[in-house]
């Protein structure tokens, strides 16, 4: 079966961490003078676990982490994969295994093609050197040969638009030019397989778009790419397929509006129940329910004691995340004053004529006047099916349909 | 089958014959490494470049420039000329001391160079080893590779100033080549362990001064070795670096014998000191990214 680009079967890291051992209050490396003890303690043992590159079990209480544990994914040749995840979910590390720049643990990957991987822009840029060096020295780096550098150097450079700095130190430029160049060398890898690491979390929103059209320029020639991000916008621009990861686990593979909306909305249901009390005050329970064009939606609170000047605020969000709407009973002008109690009840009416079909989520935070008290971030969700009109994508034309009125008029016939 | 969005499935799809072949990347087990020599060759223009950025990023910025690789060796000589020529009247084979010693430190200064600059590369790569694929061998060597331009130039010095005390080189300076080779394989063999040793534990770049001072004394840079007796001649030939000096005098002055079993002793050397550093950093390799 030759069509996969890519193929993992149950691929692991295992990182030991407390390599950086703590000693009387200061972190440390592996001395000398702790192989030496080891060596006069444990001979045989330690000198065959040193030369097989192993470490050794007993120098230090070392706690294991599997980074990533059992990835088996298949990837064909032109897929755009997005990767999304929280902050240590392991695509950064799934990227390096498959950038060979790290060994896996277990298991095995195989690729097929020439793979350029962008983890970082920039990589082995010397401030002392110009702008003309330096993009060969990366180009190199990254793989490309130097007559292929040098035909798609004016190309290169007319991307970058620093024409007229090419010959100047890298250290005088800008940041915003030093990652235009940066991008632009990356950007123009002739590699089968690309590997994309967050490299467009910088750079302002011109080079960001910049940046955005050449990568989908560049997917539509064919090529594999494997795309980790966090901008949910990005990720369903470019991306045909996504895959959720937590924990060093793949929780999702499907196209990317599901796996965005599974990312964002999690273990979020149409109603909340907190079992158990705490020991301040905190919502108790909360849910959802569509009736007659209106969202209705109703939060109790519970305290151990009287809450003197209760405040519920809320606020809506979209698939992607993005906030569309947010009040809460102090701030908006419709809402009653609140009265001191033990345990309370908000019902919130909430119209959804101007609201486009998505999935919402709600977050809600309670508190008295001076402290919050409780938050419950994405905690509740609900799906709008009907079409309120425009008949529009929302990902496209946005969440909110205002009710526009139009007119038209023939100024001129011929 | 996983589902994908429609409307990006009109994607132009290349046959699988026109691609790469096919790596396999899985843990590495046991004993037996890949010392992956012709991966590196493929990688030859990466290794000019690194070489050629070290070079060019030395002297920038320096008022003197490229001629402290000069310098570097000619004060070091007038020192030990007065202290030890003069002063201390070591013997010199025949051969004027400032010349004896200044024939000995070039060479010696490529080998330090090289061992300095190689211990710290991977450490000072860190960027690069954690972001970039390509043959890690890659950075030691083009770390030694650059001193390469030092020693040319102050070659040509060495020339110079031997036409200042009538001499010139006889015929048999068309060997210096061999033992510059010679001093590249040591430096080069030598510099991988102690790259390799120096990610995991730091202590290298403190013990690396002293270990070069104590070299230097233990090669025949500032006293020839005719100072030492037979038994004790050739177990001295077992430092490479000797092999490198007395060969290089040899082919520079006619008045030297020819070193013979030292040389060959100091070959062997240097070719299991090579040996041994390509196998341990490739054993060491796959921790370098975890741990720089």
């Amino acid at each position: 079966m030759n069509d996969f680009a890519i193929r993992t079967e149950n691929l692991g890291k295992l990182y030991h961490i407390g390599v950086l051992q703590k000693r009387g209050g200061l972190y440390s490396y592996r001395s000398f003078r702790e192989t030496i003890a080891n060596a006069v303690t444990t001979p045989i043992r330690s000198l065959r676990t040193r030369l097989s590159g192993a470490p050794l079990q007993s120098e230090s209480q070392r706690s294991k982490i599997w980074a990533l544990k059992d990835i088996s994914i298949e990837i064909m040749h032109g897929d755009i994969v997005g990767i999304i995840g929280r902050n240590g979910a392991g695509k950064s590390t799934l990227l390096k295994i498959l950038s060979r720049i790290t060994e896996p643990t277990a298991g095995y990957a195989e690729i097929q093609g020439r793979v350029g991987s962008l983890l970082e822009v920039g990589t082995g840029f010397h401030p002392e050197l110009s702008g003309r060096d330096n993009l060969y020295l990366n180009g190199a780096i990254l793989g490309m040969r130097r007559a292929e550098i040098t035909r798609r150097f004016d190309e290169i450079v007319a991307f970058a638009e620093v024409e007229r700095f090419i010959d100047t130190p890298v250290k005088h430029y800008s940041s915003g030019m030093y990652l235009r160049l940066a991008f632009s060398v990356a950007a123009h890898l002739q590699a089968d397989i690309l590997f994309v690491d967050e490299v467009l979390a910088v750079g302002d929103y011109r080079f960001q778009e910049k940046c955005l059209g050449k990568m989908h320029e560049v997917s539509s020639s064919g090529k594999t790419i494997l795309f980790v991000s966090h901008s949910m916008t990005a990720i369903r621009r470019l991306c045909n397929r996504t895959v959720v990861m937590e924990d060093g686990k793949v929780i999702v593979d499907s196209t990317s509006q599901n796996a965005i909306t599974e990312y964002t909305v999690g273990k979020a249901g149409t109603s909340f129940i907190e079992r158990g009390s705490r020991d301040g005050p905190f919502i108790s329970k909360a849910d959802l329910k569509l009736e007659d064009r209106t969202i209705w939606l109703s939060v109790e609170f519970q305290s151990p004691y009287p809450v003197t000047d209760p405040v519920l605020s809320f606020a809506v969000y979209n698939s992607l995340g993005a906030p569309i709407f947010g009040t809460d009973n102090r701030t908006d002008t419709a809402a009653p004053p609140a009265k001191p109690a033990i345990a309370g009840r908000f019902r919130i009416a909430i119209p959804t004529n101007n609201l486009r079909p998505d999935c919402y989520v709600f977050s809600l935070w309670f508190g008295d006047y001076f402290t919050d008290h409780c938050a419950q971030e994405m905690v509740l969700r609900i799906d709008l099916k009907e079409d309120v009109g425009g008949g529009l994508p929302t990902q496209d034309y946005g969440n909110v349909y205002l009710h526009t009125r139009w007119t038209f008029e023939a100024l001129k016939t011929d | 089958m996983i589902p994908t969005d429609e409307k990006n499935m009109l994607i132009m799809r290349r046959p699988s014959h026109e691609l790469a072949p096919m790596t396999r990347i899985q843990p590495s087990r046991g004993w037996v490494v890949e010392l992956q020599l012709n991966e590196l060759w493929a990688y030859r223009e990466l290794l000019y470049f690194l070489t050629w950025r070290e070079v060019k990023v030395r002297y920038k910025q320096t008022v003197l420039g490229a001629s402290w690789a000069l310098l570097q060796p000619l004060l070091t000589m007038l020192v030990f000329s007065l202290f030890l020529g003069k002063l201390a009247k070591v013997p010199s084979d025949r051969i004027p001391y400032p010349l004896f010693c200044l024939t000995g430190l070039i060479p010696w200064s490529f080998f330090s160079n090289g061992l300095s600059n190689s211990a710290n590369s991977l450490v000072s790569s860190s960027n690069l080893i954690s972001k970039v694929y390509f043959p890690r061998l890659a950075i030691p060597v083009s770390a030694v590779l650059s001193g390469a331009v030092d020693f040319v130039v102050s070659l040509v010095m060495l020339v110079m100033i031997m036409a200042f005390y009538h001499q010139s080189p006889p015929l048999r300076s068309v060997y210096l080549p061999l033992f510059f080779f010679l001093a590249f394989v040591t430096a080069t063999g030598v510099g991988l362990w102690l790259s390799a040793l120096n990610v995991q534990y730091r202590d290298v770049r403190y013990v690396l001064p002293f270990l070069t001072q104590f070299w230097m004394f233990a090669t025949p840079v500032v006293y020839p070795s005719s100072l030492l007796s037979e038994p004790w001649r050739s177990i001295y030939g077992l430092n490479p670096m000797v092999g490198v000096v007395e060969g290089f005098r040899w082919s520079l002055f006619q008045t030297i014998e020819a070193p013979g079993r030292m040389i060959i002793i100091s070959s062997l050397t240097a070719t299991l000191l090579l040996i041994g550093g390509i196998v341990y950093f490739r054993r060491m390799e796959k921790t370098f990214a975890d741990l720089v």
